[in-house]
């Protein structure tokens, strides 16, 4: 058996604190020389508890991905501190690591090339339980039975290859494979983004269900408004490499106060909205999302903010709490147009029938 | 478990997994075979092998060895064919029929001999320079196109020269001037399966480079090195020929290469004994061809890019 890494109870079971990641980029030619960095994540904090699951939202190239990879240690951090259960994790050595790989899983967001096309499905289940010795040989068919059949899967297939199953029941081997070795957090990215709509909900089900189950914190990465809102309790938006704002689900949703989370929510395709016959007001962004190479001074949502002013240039705003939620922006309030129209749908989340019927869109900001 | 479940395993069981395993593996065997069979030259090519693989297995049949003996040789000096001797004799009075079958032993087993060898050290370096990034992969990939840039001749007549002349150096000679190729291709490939994300979800696992490598990289690569493997032999039975021809072959045995070579210092060609040089030309072209289009076909077979045309 693998050591087990040592538990404590107190605390919350990922405390990230300014975490940075920067790749560099290098000139061509024989002396590659580091002729900038892109700046994917800077200087991003969270926690998520025990059992609870935190929502990661924002734009394409924001660094949500790059931060899940980061925590799952696919990428080493370039500064800043990842605790898991109160032990710095961030700079330990791929062999003081193993012992947490069995408790932090990735799920991915493509279920065709995530899994061998050479593997059968057993194997691929049951590997993680051979890596870390955490069942004898024997029982490992048992085991990955019961996980087949714990994800919805007819536990006899296990001898079949993944080309032999749909999207759907792939990412149900995802995740299947994912729950092996009885994980405290999973790092879901964009677990559902693949899948089509009607599959998404019973995936997103099949997560709840699990996670209440067995108790699983969730890092939930994704760009589906709907689906974070329906699966996680707290949200952080992100914007360039920063969390712009950070709060429980009802708050973010309902009175969003950093300009960029309310142009998000707003270019969001809203049901209920377009049963009444109300054109929503939207907010239009201008321009493109600004080179992570080459950030902008202060606030880096500025150079798109209607609200900017030279302060904005000037100083970065620091994560403050405001109206129960953290944001970083200098003009931090509620927005009094999308406020309106979005506070109708009730505090709790969004029932399942809303979702699959809005959760084909995905957000852009244009 | 519950009854259930136990229930569903017992029914799993009927079929165990090694089962499973075989039957699938024999269902893609036969699902290469007949994209294979629609390959008419390489259907041919394996014909001409199997005619040449048959004659050296059966050799001991076909010819008697004793044929082989300089002081056994009862036929004319280099007689022209006849009812006697089929393809004529060489310079000492043997039949170069029976040369040419107990050659194409030598011919085959060198060829095959390198080849195995110039697999193994291109597959086990391409794989390990494509899997470790950084500096072992870089110095691995320097190694390599550092071998691929010596020309090939001058350095394995070094290596034959030092060595010494014997079947098993040969083969070593040619199996270590000629994997770089196979390299390349293997590193290639296992590039383009790194950056897969079962990889990834290997690494996020915690598995080691070797469950990495073995359980996920080499599988993949498998159909290439094995088409490949067809093409190196080829290569091999000529790089054979070659060096037996300048004179760096066993010279105890006789192979295609050795026959030629002997045929060309005796003055076959100023004396018109076509006979004498044709025959292991020929072969040795047929055997050449052979595994070329047959490797080609199973290239197109295995590689998805070359599948559409």
């Amino acid at each position: 058996m693998t050591q087990e890494p040592p538990t404590t109870t107190e605390g919350p079971l990922l405390e990230v604190t300014d975490l940075q990641k920067y790749f560099p980029v290098k000139s061509s030619g024989v002396i590659r020389r580091t002729i900038g960095q892109v700046q994917a994540v800077d200087g991003v904090t969270f926690s998520i508890g025990a059992g609870q699951s935190l929502g990661l939202v924002g734009e394409s190239g924001c660094g949500k991905t790059t931060t899940g990879r980061v925590i799952t240690r696919l990428y080493d951090p370039t500064a800043g501190s990842m605790k898991f259960e109160g032990h710095e994790i961030g700079h330990l050595s791929k062999k003081e690591m193993h012992p947490y790989r069995r408790d932090i899983q990735l799920i991915f967001q493509d279920p065709y090339s995530s899994l061998n096309p050479r593997h059968t499905v057993g194997s691929i289940v049951g590997t993680p339980l051979l890596v870390h010795n955490a069942v004898p040989k024997n029982q490992v068919v048992d085991r990955v039975q019961g996980l087949l059949e714990t994800v919805g899967l007819n536990p006899e297939h296990f001898n079949r290859y993944p080309s032999e199953f749909s999207g759907g029941q792939r990412q149900r081997i995802g995740i299947a494979r994912a729950l092996a070795l009885n994980p405290k957090l999973i790092v879901a990215d964009e677990p559902v983004s693949a899948l089509d709509v009607s599959i998404q909900a019973q995936v997103i089900n099949l997560l709840q269900d699990l996670q209440q189950k067995f108790g699983i914190a969730f890092l939930f990465i994704a760009h589906d408004l709907a689906i974070v809102r329906h699966f996680c309790p707290e949200v952080a938006v992100m914007y360039l490499g920063k969390i712009v704002e950070i709060g429980d689900r009802s708050s973010i949703y309902e009175t969003p106060h950093h300009p960029y989370t309310q142009a998000l929510l707003s270019a969001a395709p809203d049901v209920k909205q377009a049963v009444v016959g109300g054109r929503r007001e939207r907010i239009r962004l201008e321009g493109d999302v600004p080179s992570p190479v080459n950030p902008p001074s202060g606030c880096r949502f500025r150079t798109r903010c209607w609200k900017a002013q030279a302060i904005c240039a000037e100083q970065e705003p620091p994560l403050l709490e405001v109206g129960g939620r953290q944001v970083a922006c200098h003009f931090a309030e509620p927005l009094q147009v999308v406020s309106s129209l979005v506070a109708e749908s009730e505090s709790e989340a969004p029932s399942l029938q809303d979702l699959s019927e809005s959760g084909d869109a995905p957000v852009q900001v244009s | 478990m519950t009854t259930e479940a136990g229930q569903t395993a017992q029914t799993v069981q009927a079929l165990s997994p090694r089962r499973v395993t075989w039957l699938r593996r024999r269902d893609a065997a036969v699902r290469s075979w007949k994209s294979f069979a629609r390959h008419r030259i390489g259907v041919a090519g394996l014909v001409v092998l199997v005619l040449f693989a048959l004659m050296a297995v059966f050799a001991p049949l076909l010819a008697n060895s004793n044929g082989l003996e300089v002081t056994k040789a009862t036929g004319p000096v280099m007689g022209a064919p006849s009812s006697h001797y089929w393809l004529g004799t060489d310079e000492s009075g043997r039949s170069v029929l029976t040369l040419l079958i107990w050659g194409s032993r030598v011919s085959l087993f060198v060829g095959l001999f390198a080849t195995l060898i110039s697999v193994v050290i291109g597959t086990l370096i391409g794989i390990s320079s494509g899997h470790f990034g950084g500096r072992i992969g870089g110095l691995l990939f320097r190694l390599t196109e550092w071998f691929l840039v010596i020309p090939f001749l001058p350095l394995a007549l070094v290596l034959a020269s030092l060595l010494g002349a014997s079947l098993v150096n040969i083969a070593f000679v040619i199996g270590i001037t000629s994997w770089p190729g196979t390299a390349l291709l293997i590193r290639s490939q296992t590039l383009s399966i790194e950056a897969r994300p079962y990889m990834e979800r290997a690494r996020v696992l915690g598995a080691g480079n070797w469950h990495q490598m073995t359980r996920h990289v080499l599988p993949n690569v498998m159909p290439m090195v094995f088409a490949n493997t067809t093409l190196t032999v080829a290569g091999a039975i000529l790089a054979e020929t070659t060096l037996s021809f300048l004179g760096l072959g066993d010279p105890t045995r006789v192979s295609w290469g050795t026959m030629l070579d002997s045929a060309f210092s005796n003055g076959a060609m100023s004396l018109g004994a076509w006979w004498y040089l044709i025959p292991p030309g020929v072969c040795v072209v047929l055997v050449v061809l052979s595994f070329t289009v047959v490797g080609q076909a199973l290239e197109e077979i295995f590689n998805p890019r070359l599948r559409q045309r």
